[in-house]
């Protein structure tokens, strides 16, 4: 069954979010949502490298030979990574030493190869770059929630702004490391929840 | 006495799943069964300790000297996915009892990016050959201790009642949570 553009980019936002509906990408998901801002600045350097590997890989997929395709993909992703690694590192350099190992370890993250490998070695170049927008905004969108979730409960905070006044006492279990596996596993039950009717 | 502190540090108190959260994939897919968490813990063990020395050695002997540090990223996953093809070529014609038993996990490591981050890690901290040797194959142990840890523990999750939304990834995850917050004892103890 064939989707047309914008369905592809749609199906990223709820269908097929990561790391919800697909579950991959957990590593940065758990590690850099301590707050709303670091969540979403990894989902914009990921969508980044998901959108041009996407790409690229959707216009050589008549050239890479199956055989060596993996390799191919993770050349493509690794370059895009590490100009995203040094953009970041130019023009917003505090995200850049908050998030830490994590903007190279955009080239192990399961989604952007997943991508490579089931939609854009098959598909057209312009379905590929829908597929890759959409996916990366849903994850950007679902990394922002988490994180807003943690920050909130975990420090009082929304992106740095105090929502709950001097006298809250923040919950700090939720942004340290056993709180984002809690987080991500009642988002996960909550995602069940709304999804099936 | 200090590389015995790393080690430690390694192992319990930075544990690379449950403090450093890298390689999370491999850690909720593999540990549905106690055999599959232990196979995939020894690959790991095997594929971390010769990637993190391989990785040290093209960092400092490669890469600083050609004042190529930029292409670290690029350099570490090219050394990583090849030493894994090697590593799986090498067994299968060797050691084919051990290749049977690491079987698909051997390829899926490649993307684990338990291996990477430590790589890095170790570049990072400016860790010389041995303390390089040293935190890879703690991390390594860590890695495993963790898996085969919450492969027990979820094999008796599967028996008990889960309420439907929150079945099979989600109670897995408050699950790792859980043994998370008993790996947190471990702070400040180095």
């Amino acid at each position: 069954m064939a989707k047309s553009i914008g369905q592809e980019f749609v199906k990223g936002l709820w269908e097929e979010v990561p790391p919800f509906r697909l579950v991959l990408g957990l590593c940065p998901a758990l590690a850099v949502t301590k707050s709303m801002a670091n969540g979403i600045g990894m989902g914009l350097a990921t969508t980044f490298v998901l959108f041009f590997s996407n790409l690229l890989v959707s216009t050589l997929r008549g050239v890479i030979p199956p055989k060596v395709r993996i390799a191919c993909f993770i050349i493509v992703i690794a370059t895009f990574v590490t100009m995203v690694e040094l953009l970041m590192q130019a023009f917003t350099y505090r995200l850049f030493l908050q998030l830490g190992i994590f903007i190279p370890l955009i080239v192990v993250n399961c989604v952007v190869l997943g991508r490579s490998e089931a939609f854009a070695y098959k598909r057209g170049v312009l379905h590929s770059m829908a597929d890759g927008l959409g996916i990366g905004i849903g994850f950007t969108l679902a990394l922002g929630a988490l994180g807003g979730v943690r920050e909130l409960i975990g420090s009082g905070t929304i992106l740095g702004h105090s929502v709950f006044g001097a006298s809250f006492e923040p919950f700090a279990f939720m942004v340290e490391a056993p709180g984002a596996f809690v987080g991500l596993g009642l988002m996960l039950a909550f995602m069940n929840l709304v999804g099936k009717k | 006495m200090d590389y015995i502190v790393l080690a430690i540090s390694a192992i319990l108190v930075n544990n690379i799943l449950l403090a450093q959260y890298l390689g999370n994939c491999p850690f909720l897919g593999t540990s549905k069964k106690m055999e599959t968490a232990v196979g995939m813990a020894f690959a790991v063990v095997f594929v971390l300790v010769m990637a993190g020395l391989i990785t040290w050695i093209v960092n400092a002997f490669v890469l600083v000297p050609l004042k190529l540090e930029y292409l670290r990223t690029i350099g570490f996953i090219l050394v990583i996915a090849s030493l894994v093809q090697f590593v799986e070529m090498f067994l299968k014609k060797s050691i084919p009892a051990l290749y049977a038993g690491l079987g698909i996990f051997l390829p899926l490591i490649t993307t684990n990016c338990a291996v990477m981050g430590v790589c890095l890690i170790n570049v990072n901290e400016e860790y010389t050959f041995i303390q390089a040797l040293v935190s890879s194959f703690a991390y390594a142990v860590g890695f495993g201790l963790a898996l085969i840890l919450f492969a027990g523990v979820r094999e008796k999750v599967l028996l008990a009642r889960v309420p439907r939304p929150l079945q099979d990834t989600s109670i897995a995850l408050v699950t790792a949570g859980i043994i998370s917050l008993a790996f947190y004892a471990f702070k400040g103890m180095v």
